[in-house]
């Protein structure tokens, strides 16, 4: 190959020149983000456009496993262009990119056999679509009934339609419709000229990711302005992370247990979020972890006082958790709700592009913090786990070897940090963002891979600013779990992901 | 069978005995004191830092109904401003939510300006809807944990339940998004009166960090009475239990 087609970017690397990424022509675009998704260990993780002076480009980003690259494609739209040929019937990983594409710019990707909104978002290109009309699939026939549930729902969780189709008791299709928690922050970032105001929305991104959103952001913003952060800050961060983790993944079991009415494992294992996210709240002040992260260095830098009741807690939370999990994963009566309930296939994850747990819990070797290392993970090589059977077992199973092995994490990285020299590193707000590249920082949260993109101008001002949450390629793995199951299951199949609503409409 | 029973014996006792005066931890972010010695310069750059305008611009003083907690002018000017661990923040009125510079006191409550018949009709039993309006999951999550083993606030006979229908007022989290101003709307007459509205979170109360997104739509703030505003980013369990608490006159 004599002229390179794409460009290939390390995660928080030194950001390529927006002049330096190829632009293709649409055919070429096509069939290299087809021939490049053909290997299973390469995925999607963001796929969007951007309207610069008129005129739209789209940026493809492809992560590949193999060499932890993240290649780019990009192609430019011509003024007149309003219908490109739609990559999803090959790779329907891309369906939900291009869909939001669609909904922004109103660009047709023809072929695309479920061209819908993704969001309803303020600035969508067509205003006559509101939330109360969104296209619901239907079937006609006499032997089939529609349930509609929500926007709100029955708990205290956030808005979000859910639309099945079946017939007596079993779900034939289900529907996600989001769109409800949309609050514009894609382009609150741009126009936020603040730093500190950007470092609050990236905390607000889904708050049960605080941690996981704040460091994706402030790893860009690095990144970007050249800032070089400490080794014991970059394994500060990865604590924080991994107590986040801790955290959700124990709160997400007890709600488990209560679907499936083990009121001993809910209510032991809600206590023992509490003392997570209260040693979190000694930590920085915040039982969620706002504040805890922000570019450049940190407003609470971690002491061996915090240092040691961190490790008490989790050894405390790891024994007892260890006694209860045991019990949620033995007894025949929750297995019995758990077992073949919800099961997605390994083709079916790949084929939809879903990522991090929901990826894992079908055997899927897709997690962040080992195939595109950040912070201190580079230097502190983690074990990748997977479950091989993509049922509700596989995404409780998963939870509870993952809190195990978060224990480990945090002990092993705790040890290494005592010994590291402590830099006083206050946060940087006065950063200046280099001109014309584009960044880009993927991250590991609980849920799976959170992607910040950014791309900056010619005076280093942000111009476009892309959140991805793993949500939006995870809520249709919930839609095919439910698929020939009990409608009755559906609230146990949605807490075994426990996907974010904000998360995916921003 | 035996298993079960040291899983219990390791639970042991969660509950907070007295959700009046249960401590938290020394660096809790609660309502902040502004020393009266604060100048005139000083106000200015910290205002101008706020990222969410939250500090008087002449006074200095801090609203509580705006501020994210982020605790960023505490640590510009750590003799001038200081967050105290105090969660007892909320009130029914909304201008006692401005902590004034210069004052130790306590943000109060106004028993005289609660609506008679909540006291009256909801100080034994007090059901909730909750509705999220772009909320950010964590306002949810603290309002979830106050029913829990550790707060366990329906031991007052307060809890969040499914129906609107079955419910004496609705609890709001989130910035009040545009796309769900009507799903609001419709819950909330579906609650019978009387019926009360708590905005728990400061992106409920101000809009906080989103306001003045084109996204949101906030006449329902407007259009209706508030009998309890609830700060915090998000808003503590014991702050939401301490304010509604206050507001039904239980002591």
């Amino acid at each position: 190959m004599s002229q390179k087609l794409y460009s290939e970017i390390k995660n928080n690397s030194i950001s390529p020149d927006l002049k330096e990424i190829p632009v293709l022509q649409y055919d070429i675009f096509y069939e290299l983000v087809c021939d490049f998704l053909k290997d299973e260990a390469r995925h999607c993780i963001a796929y969007y456009g951007v309207p610069t002076s008129g005129i739209l480009k789209l940026f493809c980003y492809i992560a590949d496993d193999n060499n932890s690259s993240i290649a780019v494609f990009s192609h430019e739209l011509d003024n007149n262009t309003i219908v490109l040929k739609s990559i999803t019937p090959v790779c329907p990983q891309l369906q939900i990119f291009e869909r939001e594409i669609h909904e922004n710019f109103g660009v047709v990707f023809d072929g695309h056999p479920w061209m819908k909104p993704v969001r309803y978002s303020h600035y969508r290109s067509d205003k006559s679509n509101i939330i109360d009309n969104y296209p619901f699939y239907t079937i006609e026939s006499e032997e089939l009934h529609e349930v509609g549930v929500g926007p709100i729902h029955a708990g205290v969780i956030e808005p979000g339609h859910f639309r099945f189709i079946c017939n007596g008791e079993k779900v034939l299709h289900l529907e996600i419709q989001l769109g409800y928690q949309h609050r514009g922050i894609e382009k609150l970032f741009i126009e936020k000229n603040d730093s500190l105001q950007r470092c609050i929305l990236s905390e607000s991104i889904a708050g049960d990711t605080s941690i996981g959103h704040a460091l994706a952001h402030s790893q860009l913003i690095e990144s970007l302005a050249g800032i070089e952060v400490s080794e014991a800050l970059q394994i500060e961060r990865c604590i924080a992370l991994e107590m986040e983790r801790l955290a959700v993944h124990i709160g997400d079991t007890a709600a488990l247990c209560g679907d499936v009415a083990y009121q001993l494992g809910q209510v032991v294992c809600e206590a023992l979020r509490t003392l997570i996210i209260n040693a979190t709240q000694l930590w920085c002040g915040n039982r969620l972890g706002k504040g805890l992260v922000r570019p450049g260095g940190s407003n609470y830098q971690m002491n061996d006082d915090v240092a040691g009741e961190i490790l008490t807690v989790i050894a405390d939370v790891d024994r007892r958790f260890g006694e209860v999990a045991d019990r949620i994963y033995s007894l025949p009566s929750l297995l019995s709700r758990f077992e073949d309930i919800g099961k997605v296939t390994r083709e079916q994850a790949l084929t939809i592009g879903a990522v991090g747990m929901a990826a894992r819990s079908c055997g899927i070797s897709r997690d962040i913090r080992v195939t595109h290392p950040f912070q201190f993970y580079r230097s502190y090589p983690i074990q990748l786990l997977t479950v091989e059977t993509g049922d509700v077992f596989a995404r409780g199973m998963l939870r509870n070897l993952e809190v195990r092995e978060s224990v480990k994490i945090i002990c092993g990285l705790i040890e290494i940090w005592r010994r590291k020299e402590k830099i006083i590193n206050k946060p940087v707000y006065n950063y200046k963002l280099k001109p014309n590249k584009v960044g880009i920082s993927i991250v590991e949260g609980w849920r799976g891979e959170i992607c910040h993109t950014v791309i900056t101008d010619k005076g280093g001002n942000i111009e476009n600013y892309k959140v991805k949450d793993p949500s939006m390629q995870n809520w249709l793995a919930l839609a095919l779990a439910v698929r020939n199951q009990e409608i009755s299951d559906f609230p146990i199949n949605n807490k075994s992901y426990n996907l974010s609503y904000c998360g995916n409409d921003l | 069978m035996l298993k079960e029973i040291k899983v219990l014996k390791s639970h042991g006792r969660q509950y907070i005995k007295n959700l009046r005066t249960q401590p938290v931890s020394g660096l809790f972010r609660g309502r902040p004191v502004i020393s009266g010695e604060i100048t005139p310069d000083e106000i200015i750059s910290v205002s101008s830092m706020c990222p969410v305008k939250a500090i008087d611009k002449r006074s200095g003083s801090i609203d509580l109904g705006r501020c994210v907690f982020c605790k960023e002018c505490s640590f510009a000017l750590p003799e001038k401003i200081r967050f105290t661990n105090d969660y007892r923040i909320a009130s029914n009125v909304r201008g006692n939510l401005i902590i004034k510079s210069g004052t130790e006191s306590p943000v109060r409550l106004e028993e005289d300006r609660v609506r008679k018949e909540i006291r009256r009709l909801f100080k034994n039993s007090l059901k909730l809807r909750q509705v999220s309006a772009g909320g950010d999951n964590s306002c949810e999550m603290e309002l979830n944990a106050t029913g829990n083993v550790n707060f366990d606030f329906g031991r007052y006979g307060i809890e969040f339940v499914a129906s609107p229908r079955h419910a004496d007022g609705i609890v709001i989290t989130g910035p009040l998004s545009e796309n769900m101003a009507e799903a609001l709307k419709i819950c909330y007459e579906a609650i019978p009166e009387p019926k009360i509205i708590i905005l728990a979170g400061t992106d409920a109360i101000s809009g906080g960090i989103f306001d003045g997104s084109p996204a949101l739509n906030r006449k329902f703030i407007e259009e209706h009475h508030i009998d309890l505003y609830v700060p915090g980013n998000p808003a503590h369990p014991l702050t939401y239990i301490n304010g509604v608490m206050d507001m039904l006159g239980i002591k």
